[in-house]
């Protein structure tokens, strides 16, 4: 199931990014593409009755029902620069609504 | 009349996606248990040449790779030069946050007893728990990545207690410099004594103790300050600007 | 019907339901908000996946930075709009 709601969140991202023109509305849209794409990458690995990829006590020692800890890492860094491109795509907003007074962008491109 | 369009187009993506997906992946049913060709199979056993020796918390010694938290393991060894340059990325959009934003002096935040008494008792504890949380990414899940964040987050919450922000950036501009160079002076030894670019040429010692994994929890401490200064200097940045009209 | 799966069901239907509340408010500060939450919820899903590294970094990122430099950078529009200026 999560991993339906994963390529969901995608396309409804698809969708705000299509139906606004508003920029901080792009910006949340595509902050919640981001999350499903995530949510959809860490799904790929996951295994029935599977554990946490860390060795524990508890762990058996023939390691064979982990779930697959490369997609994982993969999505830790991916969350971190999601920030940083967020922060920074903000920060264009601003600098755009100092100039125009405002952040629809039907009003800057003069289509009303 | 474009949202209508919009999602027809939306349904029939969604409709390809699934048909194309469908056969590939089993939304309600996950595998019982993981390939045994895929990577990830080295990477839990710790041998990249494909060995599936068992490994035993606590006990196994001497291996490749003594991280007892194998996200780490492949973050911060397998995937190290990935990761530096994931951490490029963050800088890069540090600078273009404060390229952009410029400097300005900020308005003073009014803030009220509870929050001022209540920040200054839980920001240090947050400070704590995020050097805890890096310095045991080796063992514990968490790492460089959410401890720094975390320790942004102490700042941050000074910030709303005290209205303003203390801390003097230019030593964040430092330990983040600093972090940097030695992240990087690390692999070049790496180069020269082991052969490869960021290879774990420390002894890694038993699994599941603090002073294990080589070079690991080096570099994740290393991480942890790096993404934790840069994420507070976009935190001090985007609080301190003021839309100029 | 395990616990667990049914508590998989109660977080995808969530996450669809909250993202379709984000997406399609017209009202800035509300989808900020439902972002917000729609990452909390995010969180849970991680941890059904067994990836608790990654849920500890979406607590704190997505839950917690993001929400902030939204809500600074939109903290002008509300400074006009309580004057009842004209909000684009």
């Amino acid at each position: 199931m999560i991993q339906f709601a994963g390529i969901a969140l995608i396309l409804i991202g698809i969708y705000g990014l299509m139906t606004t023109k508003h920029m901080i509305k792009l910006i949340i849209a595509l902050n919640v593409l981001e999350l499903g794409a995530n949510i959809f990458i860490i799904s790929v690995g996951f295994v029935k009755n599977g554990l946490a990829p860390i060795l524990t006590a508890d762990v058996p020692s023939d390691l064979l029902n982990f779930v697959d800890p490369l997609p994982q890492a993969m999505v830790l860094t991916a969350i971190v620069i999601g920030f940083g491109a967020t922060a920074l795509g903000l920060a264009v907003a601003r600098k755009v609504y100092g100039k125009y007074q405002t952040y629809d962008l039907s009003v800057i491109g003069g289509e009303e | 009349m474009k949202k209508f369009i919009s999602f027809l187009l939306i349904l029939v993506l969604a409709f390809f996606l699934m048909t194309s997906l469908n056969s590939s992946l089993d939304f309600f049913n996950p595998p019982n248990s993981l390939d045994e060709t895929r990577m990830s199979n080295a990477f839990i056993h710790k041998n990249a040449s494909g060995g599936s020796d068992p490994v035993e918390f606590g006990k196994s010694t001497g291996l490749e790779d003594g991280s007892a938290n194998i996200v780490t393991s492949v973050v911060v060894d397998y995937r190290s030069f990935d990761t530096l340059g994931e951490i490029t990325v963050l800088f890069i959009s540090a600078l273009g946050v404060g390229l952009l934003l410029g400097a300005g002096t900020g308005a003073k935040q009014r803030s009220g007893f509870i929050l001022k008494t209540a920040a200054k008792l839980i920001s240090p504890l947050m400070m704590v728990t995020g050097i805890f949380i890096f310095t045991h990414g080796h063992l514990t899940p968490g790492g460089g990545f959410p401890g720094g964040s975390m320790m942004a987050t102490a700042f941050l919450l000074n910030y709303f207690g005290s209205g303003s922000i203390s801390t003097d950036l230019k030593s964040l501009k430092w330990m983040e410099s600093l972090a940097g160079v030695f992240y990087i002076v690390i692999g070049l030894i790496g180069l020269f004594v082991a052969g490869s670019f960021l290879q774990n040429y420390l002894p890694t010692g038993t699994v599941g103790h603090l002073f294990s994994a080589g070079i690991i929890p080096i570099i994740y401490v290393l991480v942890g300050l790096k993404v934790g200064s840069e994420v507070s200097g976009i935190i001090a940045d985007f609080s301190k600007s003021e839309v100029t009209s | 019907m395990s616990m667990v799966l049914i508590l998989e069901w109660v977080v995808g239907i969530a996450l669809i339901g909250g993202a379709i509340a984000c997406v399609t408010t017209e009202n800035i500060l509300a989808a900020i908000v439902r972002l917000s939450l729609l990452s909390m919820v995010a969180v849970v899903a991680f941890a059904l996946m067994r990836a608790p590294d990654v849920a500890l970094t979406e607590a704190v990122i997505g839950s917690g930075l993001v929400t902030f430099v939204f809500v600074v950078t939109v903290k002008e529009l509300f400074a006009k709009e309580d004057k009842n200026e004209e909000v684009h």
